[in-house]
């Protein structure tokens, strides 16, 4: 396991809410759990973590959405199906990574934008998309 | 594990110019540099900018014209992506390996065991770094954590070993010929004033000095370095970070300040941030440094002053080190001067665990503690500044610095993300 290094942990040690009184503690001391934290749910790799920013439309069909917020684990090797950040044409572009016979293909989720194939030197991957996160209200 | 069969020197490949090309890949393959603060010298080349023959250290303004005719890319540098990025390396590195020592912001040594201490185990770490954090790094392995630095040179500058190599035994005399002392780590200036004196050019030749002559010029140090050379581990991996025995703050003014008030919030700033890296690294100062100075060319008046203030008790007290660095600065300041620059050192650097009380001092040091403590915590979290010293001023302000070029803080701030196409 990596050790989570880069952010400190917000959590404390659980520690008796109730003052112990001679006597009988709370009973609900024995089943404290420590806050949820976000973080820890989708950060796996801390150091191969990072966070990105949508700006296009063309992964609207897998509900990625213009300004969305993006968590990218380059420590994953992408497979088959997985959203993935790639470098085209010298940018950071979201896409769809497909396998075919051998082949290796980089999709968008959009009618307008056709599939392009990825050979060894035009394209990489920089790392595989595991969340998104968006903005719900109207601003 | 305490004695490691070999080590390794991880070193990142032209680290802060990587680091601009980790979120930028439109930056590949093109030459990139990356200036000082305040954009005054180039601090780092991309290998296409070493290729144009553009020197390290070079004042930006001398080359200017130089790099847009090359279309060389400017970067002023950007400290909270190359920390941010220097840590995931580090993490990186303690997945891939379990004794690492962090060296520097771009060089780490790895502690090796039999397994472990061969090219192919260097090429895994290499890939690893290279996909989990995108800086490129080279890695040399050898017996000492010295012949490792060596092994490293030769790792960047022999094309063929893409990035690792290992320091053959056998062989050790035929590399260490090619080695100059003066490349040694360890060998300063002045040892290599005094090796060239001597007769002693080359590494080969450094390590079959005699034993008592290294003592008596180059004392255990040296004599340490050269058992190193030969093979035989006397520096171990130091896994704990070193607390720095000096820590400073200080920033050139991109205008000039003139009116003292002004030059105490400075002065109240660097202290204050200094206090807090000292209580970061749990140690306490024993004295404290307070510089100013004017340009040095160009029309005057020129003035350069200093001043030392020793500590009744060691510290890491904002308000005490504060005030102490504006009584030192009120000693020095001249009115009617133009400074270009000002700073605040501490000195005599200990751990707080092993301060003597005196009977003078103040008997509310464990509330001090936690005060700082307290302010400590709400900077980390709200953002540093947030709980400030009035003295230190109240208009937020970074000292006016010049960073014309700077790339966004992609890692550490919310509104600079990288943007990533759909």
């Amino acid at each position: 396991m990596e050790m989570p290094a880069r952010w400190p942990s917000r959590l404390t040690p659980p520690l008796f809410l109730c003052r112990v009184e001679a006597g009988f503690p709370s009973p609900a001391d024995d089943h404290l759990d420590r806050e949820l934290d976000l973080t820890e749910h989708v950060v796996r790799r801390p150091s191969a973590t990072f966070f990105t920013r949508v700006a296009g439309a063309s992964m609207r069909g897998a509900g990625i959405h213009d300004g969305d917020l993006l968590v990218v684990d380059s420590s994953l090797t992408p497979r088959d199906g997985d959203v993935v950040i790639a470098v085209l044409h010298g940018d950071l572009t979201v896409k769809r990574y497909r396998t075919r016979r051998g082949r290796v293909w980089l999709e968008a989720a959009h009618p307008d934008y056709p599939p392009i194939e990825v050979r060894d030197e035009d394209a990489t991957v920089w790392g595989v998309v595991t969340h998104s996160l968006r903005y719900h209200r109207k601003r | 594990m305490d004695r490691p069969t070999a080590f390794a020197l991880v070193d990142c490949n032209n680290f802060y110019a990587s680091c601009e090309r980790a979120f930028d890949p439109s930056l590949r393959g093109r030459p990139v540099v990356v200036l000082s603060n305040n954009d005054g010298c180039i601090i780092a080349r991309s290998d296409e900018a070493k290729a144009l023959g553009i020197e390290m250290g070079t004042p930006y303004y001398q080359v200017k014209g130089k790099l847009k005719a090359h279309g060389v890319v400017v970067f002023s540098s950007n400290y909270a992506l190359y920390g941010d990025l220097s840590n995931r390396v580090m993490g990186t590195l303690a997945y891939a390996a379990p004794a690492v020592e962090t060296y520097s912001i771009d060089e780490a040594f790895l502690g090796l065991d039999c397994t472990q201490a061969d090219p192919q185990f260097a090429r895994s770490v290499q890939r690893l770094v290279g996909q989990w954090t995108h800086i490129p790094v080279s890695i040399g392995i050898a017996p000492t954590k010295t012949l490792s630095k060596v092994a490293n040179r030769f790792a960047k500058r022999r094309k063929r070993c893409r990035g690792v190599f290992r320091l053959p035994e056998e062989e050790l005399d035929a590399w260490l010929d090619r080695v100059e002392v003066r490349d040694i780590w360890g060998i300063g200036p002045a040892y290599t004033r005094l090796l060239h004196k001597n007769r002693v050019y080359t590494a080969k030749q450094l390590r079959e000095l005699d034993d008592r002559w290294v003592r008596r010029h180059m004392t255990i140090v040296g004599l340490r370095t050269v058992w190193e050379l030969r093979g035989i581990s006397c520096i171990p991996l130091d896994r704990a970070k070193a607390a720095k025995a000096n820590i400073m703050c200080s920033r050139s003014f991109g205008e000039p300040v003139t009116e003292k008030a002004d030059l105490r919030e400075a002065v109240a700033t660097f202290a204050s941030r200094v206090a807090e890296k000292l209580r970061a690294q749990q140690s306490v100062a024993g004295a404290l440094y307070v510089f100013v100075t004017t340009k040095r060319f160009g029309p005057g008046p020129h003035y350069r002053n200093h001043a030392t203030v020793t500590l009744p008790v060691p510290t890491a007290y904002t308000p005490t080190l504060v005030r102490e660095a504006l009584r030192g600065l009120d000693g020095i300041w001249k009115a009617g001067i133009r400074y270009k620059k000002a700073g605040v050192m501490v000195q005599d650097v200990t751990p707080a665990a092993q301060v003597q009380g005196d009977l003078f001092a103040s008997a509310g040091q464990a509330q001090d503690a936690s005060l700082m403590a307290v302010m400590d915590a709400v900077n980390a979290t709200y953002g540093r500044g947030t709980l400030a010293l009035a003295s230190t001023g109240t208009k937020r302000k970074d000292w006016h610095r010049k960073e014309g070029h700077r790339s966004p803080r992609y890692t550490t701030r919310w509104d600079e993300l990288a943007e990533v196409r759909a």
